[in-house]
């Protein structure tokens, strides 16, 4: 079950934005690529104060009640943007979305507050993850032009792929750049084996798993794009550690590149 | 559940981190699996909806369960009508037992087995050596693996970590394979030569059981080798140990099982042999056992049921989710230290190692073999929320964590659930940018480190950008 759909794309005129911990405190160009895109897009973009993170870490960890501690906060700070006005509650993170529609009703239901389950699956109706949104809009609302040209490969996160069942709408959107080339990677939707506390609680097993992808990454590939800045994040280090010159980029700061007044 | 199996004696990491270490084991795991995995979507994709199959046998397999216990009588009741026995076995030792004293009773010295899971959780072979029996497996893969004194890798091919090479040498090894071949076809031929002997000697024969169909109280077996056959037709005696839960009510509902496992599991429309037994040798049938034994097989099964994990008692054993399963491509089975293994064996094992209401540690660290990918899911033939069932596991796990990992996540939810402290977080580790280097000397950063070279902190958080306007 992905939650209930949202609501049309082309309503989304005022946006919320949920700024994941990974882009708060890892790689905020990420949050700041999702903006500047939304907002060539013709929203207007706020990011309400009182949000912290998802909770999927400790979630995932088995520690529900500390889960729901954090993710009550996020959902607490969201939901008044909503009742603020807010069309849309925008997630420029696969798995983080995946968490907020998915799981925050069960999470909520386990951690005994059936209250905020609902107000979760109700928030859930209008909560997109970014490239879902992008690409459900109108064309002509988000105009892209071209990016010096580039050799990319396309990473499919699982969470993204498999429960929120967001597959094509990045791929789709990074078509519609100019410069941007495209290679068919055999392993696009293999995990690249981060997994959260995974990744150093069965380390070796992790960089086999990125290793596997690495390995056939397409020849000539300059960067890997993803909808997930944690999975790029496992990518990357892995990538760095065996002297490759791959580099990484979420989707966002892809299209940010290829806004028509980007300089470029 | 013995200590001698590595489950007990090692760590998850310890056992990921050898299986890792070994670039053939890896190549062999990953080319079985990539092949098995082509070989499923490939047969998947001739049959009309295969989605809708699924779904209809899980809500099959879900409808048996809500009737189990009738259900089980019912085979035995049949079981008994066509002339069988019965052995109810709540634990691995009763059944054990009960077979070892039916070996002593008709005096048997040679026991041929075909391939049964159930026996491997039971720890039957050791059993019966301490009844004076030689057990001899005669499915190939595991007959390779008793020569190498190795536990199975994979439920339906459990020598899959092994290639030509590796199993000619074993063959030379232990089994005096004087002239070495290692084509496949000459290597069959050896082991069918060595098990053929075997078969004409042996007084007792041992299967597991695909499915019992109650309505006739008939065991079905599936093979692609002809082994079980043998087993069931040469031997004065044949005994069947199934798993409690591996039951149909109905022909329909077992036709059902049969279309999805062999096209899940090794991608065939059907294995090469499904054979059928209801009962010991009648008047006038020129072929089978002169008894017949279905031992029922509990172990800690019965435990699961009207839990929030009893869709893991759904499980047709087809072994797709250990093909799909990035972490079981990269390790193989023997990291899971037990019988099963893949994203099946992470939830049962700690299932059924908890028979009686205990917790077992060991057990309960295969929950986090795991990223919840997802991919076990969706592979899955009736459709088990594998991954659910992980997290279930983890949340089982989390009850009986050490006061360490408790507090570090009460204070991370403590600190992340107060928007201020989680903004000064956030600011604090821009400023451990600066200590650059020495942030991969942490303790347990090494963990990270080893092999991936450590994230760059940014000057400035998101939140500082937003607020100075320069977003």
């Amino acid at each position: 079950m992905s939650g209930p759909l949202p609501g049309s794309a082309d309503d989304a005129r005022r946006v919320a934005l949920f700024v994941t911990c990974v882009g708060e405190l890892l790689d905020p160009d990420v949050p700041v690529a999702a903006v500047r895109v939304l907002r060539a897009a013709g929203c207007t973009v706020d990011v309400p104060e009182g949000q912290t993170c998802c909770g999927q870490p400790a979630w995932n960890s088995g520690f529900t009640d500390d889960a729901a501690a954090v993710a009550r906060t996020s959902l607490d700070a969201l939901e008044g943007a909503v009742a603020d006005g807010a069309d849309a509650v925008v997630v420029p993170a696969g798995s983080c979305a995946t968490m907020m529609r998915v799981y925050w009703p069960q999470l909520f239901a386990l951690a005994g507050d059936e209250a905020a389950a609902d107000r979760a699956r109700l928030l859930g109706t209008r909560l997109w993850e970014l490239t879902e949104l992008l690409d459900a809009l109108p064309d002509d609302r988000l105009p892209l032009g071209s990016v010096e040209p580039c050799t990319v490969a396309y990473h499919r996160s699982c969470h993204m792929l498999r429960e929120l069942h967001v597959a094509e709408q990045p791929e789709a959107l990074l078509s519609r750049v100019d410069g941007c080339d495209q290679q068919v990677w055999a392993a696009a939707d293999q995990c690249c084996g981060f997994g959260g506390t995974f990744s150093v609680k069965l380390p070796e097993a992790s960089v086999a798993m990125a290793d596997e992808k690495l390995d056939v990454l397409p020849e000539g590939t300059e960067v890997i794009v993803g909808a997930d800045a944690s999975c790029l994040l496992q990518l990357r280090a892995r990538a760095e550690a065996r002297g490759m010159s791959v580099t990484t980029e979420h989707v966002a700061q892809v299209l940010e590149r290829a806004l028509p007044d980007a300089g470029a | 559940m013995s200590n001698e199996w590595p489950l007990r004696s090692s760590g998850l990491r310890e056992r990921t981190a050898t299986a890792v270490a070994d670039p053939v084991l890896r190549a062999n795991v990953g080319a079985a699996t990539d092949r098995f995995r082509d070989k499923r979507t490939s047969a998947l994709a001739r049959i009309h909806d295969p989605d809708a199959l699924r779904s209809a046998a899980r809500g099959m397999r879900g409808d048996i369960l809500s009737s189990w216990a009738e259900t089980l009588e019912l085979l035995a009741d049949n079981v008994l009508a066509n002339g069988g026995h019965v052995c109810w076995a709540p634990t691995g030792d009763d059944a054990n037992a009960y077979i070892a004293s039916v070996a002593q009773r008709i005096g048997a010295r040679t026991v041929v087995k075909s391939k049964s899971m159930a026996t491997e959780e039971t720890g039957l072979n050791e059993a019966l050596a301490a009844v004076g029996c030689d057990t001899v497996e005669t499915d190939l893969g595991e007959w390779i693996i008793q020569l190498a004194e190795e536990h199975p890798s994979h439920i339906i091919a459990p020598a899959v970590h092994k290639n030509r090479d590796q199993v000619a040498d074993t063959f030379q090894a232990r089994a005096g394979m004087v002239e070495r071949v290692t084509e496949p076809t000459e290597l069959v031929a050896f082991a069918r030569r060595e098990l053929r002997r075997r078969f004409l000697e042996a007084d007792l024969g041992i299967t597991g059981a695909n499915i019992g169909v109650a309505e006739t109280g008939s065991v079905v077996l599936v093979t692609n080798e002809g082994n079980a056959r043998m087993v069931t037709s040469m031997p004065r005696v044949h005994i069947a140990v199934m798993g409690a839960e591996r039951i149909a009510r109905t022909w329909d509902q077992a036709d059902l099982v049969l279309g999805l496992l062999a096209k899940s599991g090794t991608g065939q429309a059907l294995s090469s042999y499904t054979t059928v037994l209801s009962g010991p040798r009648r008047e006038g049938e020129a072929d089978g056992p002169d008894e017949f034994h279905l031992v029922i097989l509990d172990n800690g099964r019965s435990d699961i049921a009207g839990t929030e994990f009893a869709e893991m008692l759904n499980c047709i054993r087809c072994g797709s989710c250990l093909n799909v399963c990035p972490v079981y491509h990269q390790t193989g089975g023997h990291a899971y230290g037990w019988v099963y293994s893949g994203p099946m064996g992470a939830v049962l094992t700690p299932l059924l190692a908890s028979q009686g209401g205990g917790h077992d540690h060991h057990a309960g660290e295969l929950a986090n073999a795991s990223t919840l990918c997802g991919a076990c899911m969706e592979a899955c033939p009736v459709e088990i929320p594998l991954q659910d069932l992980l997290l279930g596991l983890r949340r089982r796990n989390a009850e009986h964590a050490g006061r360490a990992e408790r507090a570090m996540w009460r204070a991370w939810s403590a600190a992340w659930s107060r928007p201020a402290a989680y903004g000064a977080s956030a600011t604090l580790a821009t400023r451990a940018r600066r200590l650059g280097p020495l942030l991969g000397r942490l303790p347990g950063a090494a963990r990270w480190t080893d092999g991936r070279s450590m994230p760059t902190l940014p000057e400035r958080t998101f939140r500082q950008r937003w607020d100075a306007g320069d977003v």
